[in-house]
């Protein structure tokens, strides 16, 4: 361990060197927290991030995630033994629904990631070299946009079989004209600054301009299209696997328990209710907290 | 002598020029710059849905499975099906396929589904008037719940009613639609019994005529109001379900709109001169915010005549998001390909009209 005295010194310079950016967080934290809508946000998605990591060691009945089955406990509606009621193979809902936190979160971010990449790139391109490449790229995003992202799910697992890969594959194709929209929008305006024509006079490359200069000027702008994004991919997901192209029984996932739930309604109304309410509330605290992300570092959003 | 632009004679001379000429440009409304933004916009859409029609029409024809075999059955022999995939052209080269497919569309063909032997074009019109139909209702229901909320939530904001409006609003986003409509199908269907579970119209009563292919319409124009009635019980359920994407859309846009304006000087000047504080908003705030949201309202109507494919499987409304749907998962090629394209053709251009009454409403945006 260093010494404390050493230790203490260059917190206080860091501390003395970071002055403003330290001042910029409080006041961000403090207009944070005055809404509480993107408090309760907040604190819904730190719950369900926990839920995801720990779910292991806690769920009730571990067994029934791989696909158990208990033909005595059939159907059970809500007890104390079974918050959620079980379902047609007697598992239990509850654990099945807080497993599926893991798979949803994990390949919401994975999607997104993708979709950004994929997006940011193009879009830069199309923004910064103008002309045809614009026309080109643009055009595919046009076409992109155009098509219906559940359809192509559909065919791509049609041809490549079905199951979480595909669907992630078919929805990170889908999203990432978002991206390019918004990166090339802002990248034209950007390349005109003077800064971008300095780097350019004392002979900095294309891709430098691009990568060092320009882009990190877009970051908030993609942090809060991805804050906002999240739950919808999230929704996206479940959707495809409600279908019945995304994840696959028995692995655990909200839109196909609320599939297979429909079978039994009304009598067995657990078994999609909960599911959906679980992820009703995910989607939403996502949500919350994107919203609350954007008006904190989108300055056009904010009128103050 | 000399004349000054604004001077009598030069109004004299201006009058008198030769009307024969008419110029369209001058017009105000549609002026040059419009035109030739209109005409470049125009000029995208082939480009637009040919290469929508080439990435559908590769997608659909390397699907492994085969649709041939699939609508033919089990008991067709082999010579049945290589006559069914040479009718329906399946068996020439992959571009040969393409350009007549393309060929055919021209002349307003949209070939056969191979599943159940029906002409597409037709079937496509019908399932889209119905989306048309829950599109208007569910726009209607949502605008109808929107706009009060915005105007509660900008008129207290940053205080509870603003709070409560804005949790409301991106909870509608939040939810996920076909579990929604799960739900309400258990409550409102069969547990209080008060509205159909699924479907358009009941089997039991008189289906009513087609005029329109909107059942609530074409009920209302032959004066039939039992039919009217029953077509707006099946309507209810799947419009609550769309209508939630128009309220968040709707109060979130509308909401930021009116904060916007309260912070122009237009408004503080009107608030200076003592002008009160209720003409303030209908007058000031109200108009110029609306302009923003029904222009935004037109990428939601565009977005929901793509069909909801979740809502309308769930509710077994039979619109076009339904059909496309049934198609993908039959690997029906010629359907598939319809639906795709049609409804290319109908986002494309609500969102093509629009843009233009946006920029038209606006002249700070113009025809760049």
């Amino acid at each position: 361990m260093a010494p404390v005295s050493s230790t203490q010194g260059a917190l206080t310079r860091w501390r003395i060197e970071h002055a403003s950016q330290l001042n910029d967080l409080r006041r961000g934290i403090y207009r944070f927290t005055r809404n509480w809508l993107s408090v309760i946000g907040l604190l819904i998605v730190v719950v369900l991030v926990i839920i995801a990591i720990t779910a292991p060691g806690w769920v009730p009945y571990p067994d029934d995630i791989a696909g158990a089955v208990d033909p005595a406990n059939r159907m059970k509606p809500p007890s104390a033994e079974h918050v959620f009621g079980t379902d047609d193979y007697g598992r239990d809902v509850f654990s099945r629904t807080m497993w599926a936190t893991r798979t949803s979160l994990v390949v919401g971010i994975i999607i997104l990631v993708v979709a950004i990449s994929i997006g940011v790139v193009l879009g830069a391109l199309a923004g910064y070299f103008g002309g045809w490449v614009n026309q080109v790229i643009m055009r595919a995003t046009d076409i992109m946009l155009t098509f219906p992202g559940i359809f192509l799910a559909l065919a791509i697992s049609a041809v490549l079989g079905r199951g979480i890969e595909i669907a992630m594959l078919a929805l990170s194709i889908t999203w990432w004209p978002g991206y390019c929209r918004l990166v090339e929008a802002q990248m034209l305006k950007i390349r005109e600054e003077d800064f971008v024509a300095g780097a350019k006079a004392v002979g900095a490359s294309n891709l430098r301009i691009i990568f060092r200069h320009i882009l990190p000027n877009l970051l908030t702008g993609i942090i809060v299209k991805a804050s906002m994004d999240f739950g919808f991919a999230v929704l996206a997901i479940a959707s495809l696997s409600f279908i019945g192209v995304g994840v696959q029984p028995p692995d655990p996932d909200w839109g196909s328990m609320i599939s297979q739930g429909r079978r039994f309604i009304p009598s067995g109304w657990w078994y999609s209710t909960f599911p959906g309410l679980f992820m009703f509330v995910t989607v939403l605290g996502f949500n919350l907290l994107g919203d609350g992300l954007r008006d904190l570092l989108d300055p056009n959003a904010t009128v103050r | 002598m000399e004349t000054l632009p604004n001077s009598g004679e030069g109004f004299l001379k201006a009058t008198l020029r030769p009307v024969s000429v008419f110029r369209f440009d001058q017009l105000s409304i549609i002026h040059n710059a419009m035109l030739r933004y209109i005409g470049r916009r125009l000029l995208l859409i082939p480009v637009v849905l040919i290469g929508l029609s080439i990435l559908t029409f590769v997608i659909s024809r390397v699907v492994p499975g085969d649709p041939v075999k699939l609508a033919a059955g089990t008991q067709a022999r082999p010579e049945q099906i290589e006559r069914l995939r040479a009718d329906f052209g399946l068996d020439r080269p992959l571009v040969e396929q393409y350009l007549m497919y393309m060929g055919g569309l021209l002349q307003g063909n949209w070939g056969y589904s191979i599943s159940n032997r029906r002409e597409v074009g037709p079937d496509l019109v019908r399932y889209f008037m119905a989306t048309l139909e829950l599109t208007i209702v569910s726009t209607l229901l949502g605008m109808a719940i929107g706009i009060p909320l915005a105007i509660i939530s900008a008129r207290w904001r940053d205080r509870l009613p603003d709070h409560l409006a804005r949790f409301f609003s991106i909870g509608t986003a939040s939810v996920p639609v076909f579990w929604i409509a799960i739900i309400l199908q258990i409550i409102l269907a069969q547990n209080l019994r008060l509205l159909p579970v699924s479907g358009r119209f009941d089997a039991r009563a008189e289906f009513p005529e087609i005029i329109t292919g909107m059942l609530l319409f074409d009920t209302l124009l032959r004066g039939n109001f039992e039919g009217f009635g029953i077509a707006l019980r099946y309507i209810i359920i799947p419009a609550m379900c769309q209508s939630l994407l128009v309220i968040s859309v709707v109060t979130r846009q509308l909401r930021g709109d009116m904060l916007d304006m309260m912070s122009k000087d237009f408004v503080r000047v009107a608030r200076a001169n003592g002008i009160p504080e209720r003409m303030i908003w209908l007058r000031y705030l109200m108009k110029n915010a609306l302009i923003a949201t029904v222009s935004m309202l037109g990428f939601i109507i565009g977005f929901q005549l793509g069909g909801a494919p979740l809502i309308e499987y769930v509710l077994d409304w039979p619109g076009i998001g339904q059909y496309a749907l049934k198609a993908a998962l039959l690997l029906d090629f010629q359907p598939i390909m319809g639906s795709t394209l049609f409804i290319g053709c109908v986002v494309v251009g609500v969102n093509l009209v629009t843009d233009l009454l946006y920029r038209s409403i606006d002249p700070r945006i113009g025809f760049r």
